[in-house]
């Protein structure tokens, strides 16, 4: 009996709670039919930041891998002063909320901050445009490629590495064919995380876009800027583009961790 | 998703390791690091630095910050509960029973993380809304949750349930079936196992997961602008008036509250953490 009231409520809650806002969007998104979907999907503005979004994920998720495995690299196999700080400030940015972040850019990289200040006269502008864009997205997915990362290496140990070195491997012999095979699914688990988050993130990209119409707005600014035009259709429709990245990202992350249990536990 | 705490192994002592790569890998680590992190947040101390301690305190008792911060931690107080209890009940339910649909539920438990804030804030106020499939139902008996205090706590619930959920679900894996069966021996009723046996081992879980949900409700603003209304002193919550101060050019008044939020939620993240190692060197002692 327990069971079975227990069971009920766990799954209105989700039902109530998180279901319900899913199926709320495709509803409004296909409220006029697939061909009002369609038409609204492929409006210039709306496409025009879905290319923008691409780009930014596109210039991210390469610099994102590099760093992560370098940091994963260095702080599990040396010992050198400042090695927990230095994670910490790496995990930092899980801890600062998007328009706090975003701000923090703006203070230094901005027209006023110390160093947008100091590139101003030589007509160097790093906010309010991609590069802006870019950057925050680097702050909001830094930690997750190493924190996936880390752990796997520190687990298998540096043994096959030395023995490959004693046998006269150069270094990126010894990452291509020994280290690399035993991370590459913890940063492809890790990657796919830092690539959705970069994709859908908003208060962060909200505050350094400078949100100029059809040039800075990435697809979550664009639901925004739809939304507050009433213009409904065209919000949702934008909405069920990332509401698919995020249902492709579940299943992906489900797959991974069902064929390498191994890789970090990290929701 | 754990806040700072990736596990660091201790190295053993030794004068160098042999493996190639530590100049190449630590200089891109602190180069990037620098430029994307530490700058930006000695930013933030920089412009406090500038303001002086009386512009500070202008800034944080005027009567809009004030209410804004007031909102926003009464909200978020009333998510981290809802979350508590929601979180508790589906970690349970997906631990301890099986049935169908159970892999699916647990799957669903993580969309929250995975749908971008600004989706999941069109779709709760089209659903909350007046005309919305729910908000059609409470606006007869005169209720309306969009565009209210009861809107933004709805809204952060959705963003961090994840969080309680993921938390406390390990600790209800490792739970030994024998000590709830001892008890139930010694003629403890099912309400007196789980207050007196079960739950003081899940703690630690508990706390963490509403504790990481509280502050990430402290920081939510896609989510929740949309359902807010945003109405100044009544449903504005602190980071939409950072953006509002950012967006005036009155940068010290943005710098100030963001450094407030951000401390807070160091701080507690802090205190989490050492909160939680002292409850489970308490369980491993036995004590």
């Amino acid at each position: 009996m327990t069971r079975r009231i227990l069971i009920g409520l766990a799954v209105l809650f989700a039902a109530l709670v998180i279901v319900l806002p899913v199926a709320a969007i495709v509803s409004r998104a296909f409220a006029d039919g697939a061909g009002a979907w369609w038409a609204a999907v492929s409006e210039p503005e709306t496409l025009q930041a879905v290319r923008l979004t691409v780009i930014t994920a596109l210039i991210v998720l390469p610099l994102n891998i590099v760093f992560g495995l370098c940091a994963a690299w260095a702080i599990a196999r040396f010992r050198f002063p400042g090695r927990r700080a230095l994670l910490i400030l790496i995990e930092i940015p899980f801890a600062v909320s998007p328009i706090i972040a975003g701000l923090c850019f703006l203070l230094v990289y901005g027209a006023y901050g110390p160093i947008g200040g100091a590139l101003q006269p030589w007509g160097v502008q790093l906010m309010f445009n991609l590069t802006g864009i870019v950057l925050v997205s680097l702050f909001v997915t830094c930690p997750f490629v190493v924190r996936e990362v880390l752990p796997v290496l520190s687990v298998t140990g540096e043994d096959e590495e030395k023995a490959a070195l004693t046998l006269g491997a150069s270094g990126w012999q010894i990452f291509r064919f020994v280290t690399f095979p035993n991370i590459t699914w913890a940063m492809v688990y890790g990657a796919i995380l830092a690539t959705a988050r970069a994709i859908g993130e908003f208060g962060a990209v909200a505050v350094v876009s400078g949100a100029i119409r059809g040039q800075t707005m990435t697809l979550p600014l664009q639901i925004e800027l739809l939304y507050n035009d009433y213009n409904t259709t065209g919000a949702f429709a934008a909405a069920t583009l990332l509401t698919a990245l995020a249902l492709v990202t579940l299943v992906l992350r489900g797959l991974i961790a069902a064929i390498h249990p191994a890789r970090g536990a990290t929701p | 998703m754990p806040v700072l705490q990736t596990p660091l192994k201790r190295l053993p002592r030794r004068r160098r390791s042999p493996l190639p790569g530590l100049g190449l890998t630590l200089g891109v680590t602190v180069t990037f690091v620098t430029l994307i992190v530490l700058l930006p947040l000695l930013g933030l101390g920089w412009q406090l630095g500038q303001l002086g301690w009386s512009d500070y305190i202008f800034v944080m008792t005027d009567s809009r910050t004030l209410a804004a911060l007031r909102i926003t931690l009464t909200a978020a107080a009333a998510a981290t509960v809802a979350n508590g209890l929601f979180g508790l009940l589906l970690a349970w339910v997906l631990v301890r029973y099986r049935f169908p649909g159970r892999a699916a539920l647990d799957a669903l438990v993580d969309l929250p993380f995975a749908l971008p804030t600004a989706v999941a804030g069109i779709a709760l106020v089209s659903l909350y809304s007046q005309n919305g499939w729910i908000g059609a139902l409470t606006a007869p008996f005169g209720f309306e949750i969009a565009y209210s205090w009861a809107g933004i706590v709805i809204a952060m619930i959705f963003t961090s349930v994840p969080f309680a959920v993921r938390a406390i679900q390990p600790l209800i894996e490792e739970l030994d079936p024998a000590e709830e069966a001892a008890a139930l021996t010694l003629g403890a009723s099912r309400w007196q196992i789980f207050r007196a046996v079960t739950l003081p081992q899940l703690m630690p879980g508990i706390l963490t997961g509403t504790g990481l949900s509280f502050v990430r409700s402290l920081g939510e603003f896609g989510a929740v602008i949309f359902i807010a209304g945003n109405i100044p002193f009544e449903t504005e919550i602190a980071s939409l008036l950072i953006m509002i101060r950012l967006d005036e050019f009155d940068y010290p008044a943005a710098a100030a509250i963001a450094g407030t939020m951000l401390a807070l939620s160091l701080i507690l993240l802090v205190a989490i953490n050492i909160a939680q190692t002292r409850l489970y060197r308490r369980f491993e002692t036995g004590a």
